[in-house]
């Protein structure tokens, strides 16, 4: 159960990344800002209420494991992993630039990539299924870590997304918590006219996950959805999300997907998130 | 080849704990030893190879040795993306083993044929190309490629080839086996054209030319000190593979020979042509269409040992 003043914290946390990704895609000039707002919640969820990890042992053996399968949102990941410690918040100014360790889409573990990434994403519809290679792992080896993948709505276009859905299900994936960030926007239409998506939640149930549906900018909600798990079910939370949450002349606009913030858009942003 | 495969990873998941075998709805029987004595490393991932190759990716980042099987066009071209981003650029020791070998499911028809495949993986940074020639080969193959930690592609036949090797060769990644030393015509092999090759040695050395057999499992990396040697000392030099011109054994060489002009030496190329091979027929008679019996490529070496022979001496030593 979350605490009145948990709730506060995680509230305030969340405004402060939405400030932060705003400012790295500003000056980085890099999009896919909508993408990275819609997600905030979910990666604040993940990263302080639901997930087992330590920052300062980000290799270690029973972590639990998280992937950010929507690559596209890497600037609200990176701004996450800064933030809860995983390295300094003052590398988050290099996102995108030349020789940076903070690519526009995440890269592979290593010496280009920071401690806390799991898996390069970016072409959508891989993490779900690398997601269920740990889970096995995990499985094989006798270990209780947990495995959590974020997807888009978008993503679930992607075929392998539902091969990796059918799998994880016959196999009783209960460790395996994927979040799909529903925000009914990918990059050029409504999801829902470019594929027919609905009903999202029915389609997970019918293939055979634990599923729930909630509000994605509810973090107790989300917090409680991803630890209410089945014994013997993967679980899909679904979270209704808005484009572009939190700054207001961003929200369901799909023209942030691509758009860079101007300098004077980011001082609005940041005044309305509070953090000015 | 399939069964020399079965048979060696039961052995290997014996040997290390690590070692997990996914198969794509294949295989029917042909893993009952292994599933009965892993039942936990071992995964039927259904007919969804895209979600079997991401899924070894996440099972070697965790520290697994995965091993993934099915029919070749399936294993290369379906999922060539999920070998690139999830295997190669994440430089995951997962094995691909493609059964079935360019025209060995010749009945089935094109679909199932795979003569593009070494072209498509070849071109993957990070990737071991290795096309076992005989099941002996197949049985030494797979402990190599596990002990290179990388990610490698094994292209295996199906069952029933012919043996070359008497036993299992001492086989490394990237060295080529000298099968039968020659002196005339240096004939390098790749994958189930070895036993073809082998004949070929056979009816020219009745014919009073001695030819070299190579087999040249490992595509990619190139056994340059093999190569430097054929071109030195050979003047016809002649590839094999089925599989296609267009980016095969016979390109790489050919590529090869072009960083490492040997001017006197005369490369001659043998594989399947850049079409799709139609009408029914076994694996047999699609050879013959291909020209790829050993008669076939006996009348071809003849043919190019004469113009190499007519070879205006200026033109051999200064080309």
């Amino acid at each position: 159960m979350t605490t009145p003043a948990q709730a506060e914290q995680y509230d305030a946390i969340a405004r402060e990344l939405r400030a932060r990704v705003v400012q790295m895609s500003c000056e980085s000039k890099a999009p896919h800002l909508g993408s990275s707002l819609s997600c905030i919640d979910i990666l604040v969820a993940a990263y302080w209420g639901v997930f087992s990890i330590d920052p300062t042992q980000p290799d270690a053996v029973e972590r639990d494991r998280v992937i950010l399968s929507k690559g596209h949102a890497a600037a609200a990941l990176y701004a996450t992993l800064a933030k809860r410690g995983f390295f300094p918040e003052t590398w988050l100014n290099t996102f995108a630039a030349d020789g940076s360790r903070l690519p526009e889409q995440p890269a592979p573990p290593g010496r280009d990539s920071v401690p806390g990434i799991e898996a390069a994403t970016g072409s959508l519809g891989h993490g779900l299924s690398i997601g269920i290679g740990m889970a096995l792992a995990g499985r094989i080896n006798q270990r209780s870590y947990r495995v959590g993948v974020i997807l888009s709505d978008g993503e679930c276009n992607e075929g392998s997304v539902w091969e990796a859905a059918m799998f994880a299900a016959s196999q009783k994936l209960h460790q395996l918590v994927a979040v799909v960030d529903f925000n009914k926007w990918q990059a050029t239409g409504r999801s829902e006219d470019v594929m027919h998506l609905s009903p999202m939640v029915d389609k997970w149930r019918a293939f055979g996950w634990h599923t729930h549906e909630v509000d994605g900018h509810d973090i107790e909600a989300l917090i409680h959805a991803m630890n209410d798990t089945h014994a013997d079910k993967p679980t899909c939370v679904i979270a209704h999300t808005v484009k572009g949450k939190g700054v207001s002349f961003m929200e369901d606009d799909n023209n942030w997907h691509y758009r860079i913030p101007t300098d004077l858009e980011l001082r609005d942003a940041q005044i309305e998130l509070g953090v000015a | 080849m399939r069964n020399a495969f079965a048979k060696t990873v039961v052995t290997m998941a014996e040997q290390d704990p690590r070692v997990v075998l996914l198969s794509a709805d294949i295989g029917n029987r042909l893993f009952d030893d292994y599933k009965s004595k892993f039942p936990d490393r071992f995964f039927n991932a259904g007919v969804a190879e895209s979600n079997m190759i991401s899924m070894a990716a996440g099972l070697a980042m965790n520290g697994m040795r995965p091993i993934c099987y099915t029919i070749t066009p399936f294993i290369t071209a379906r999922c060539l993306e999920q070998i690139r981003v999830d295997v190669c650029y994440h430089e995951q020791p997962v094995i691909i083993v493609g059964c079935g070998a360019g025209l060995s499911y010749a009945s089935l028809g094109a679909t199932h044929h795979s003569c593009e495949d070494i072209a498509m993986l070849r071109c993957l940074p990070r990737m071991n190309v290795v096309c076992p020639g005989d099941a002996h080969e197949v049985a030494a193959a797979i402990p190599a490629a596990l002990a290179v930690n990388q990610p490698v592609y094994l292209r295996i036949g199906k069952k029933g080839e012919p043996l070359v090797h008497a036993s299992v060769p001492p086989l490394e990644i990237g060295r080529a086996l000298i099968v039968r030393p020659g002196r005339d015509v240096c004939l390098i092999s790749t994958g189930n054209m070895l036993p073809v090759a082998d004949e070929v040695s056979v009816i020219m050395r009745q014919r009073g030319v001695s030819v070299q057999v190579v087999s040249c499992h490992t595509i990619k990396p190139l056994d340059q000190t093999m190569l430097h040697d054929a071109f030195s000392r050979f003047g016809l030099v002649v590839t094999v593979e089925e599989h296609s011109l267009i980016g095969g054994l016979g390109s790489a060489i050919a590529e090869w020979s072009a960083d490492h002009p040997h001017p006197s030496v005369r490369l001659l190329r043998l594989g399947t042509d850049d079409a799709f091979v139609h009408g029914v027929g076994s694996q047999a008679s699609a050879r013959e269409k291909q020209g790829l019996t050993a008669e076939a490529i006996v009348t071809r070496l003849e043919q190019t040992r004469i113009t190499v022979a007519r070879w205006p001496r200026n033109k051999r030593a200064s080309a």
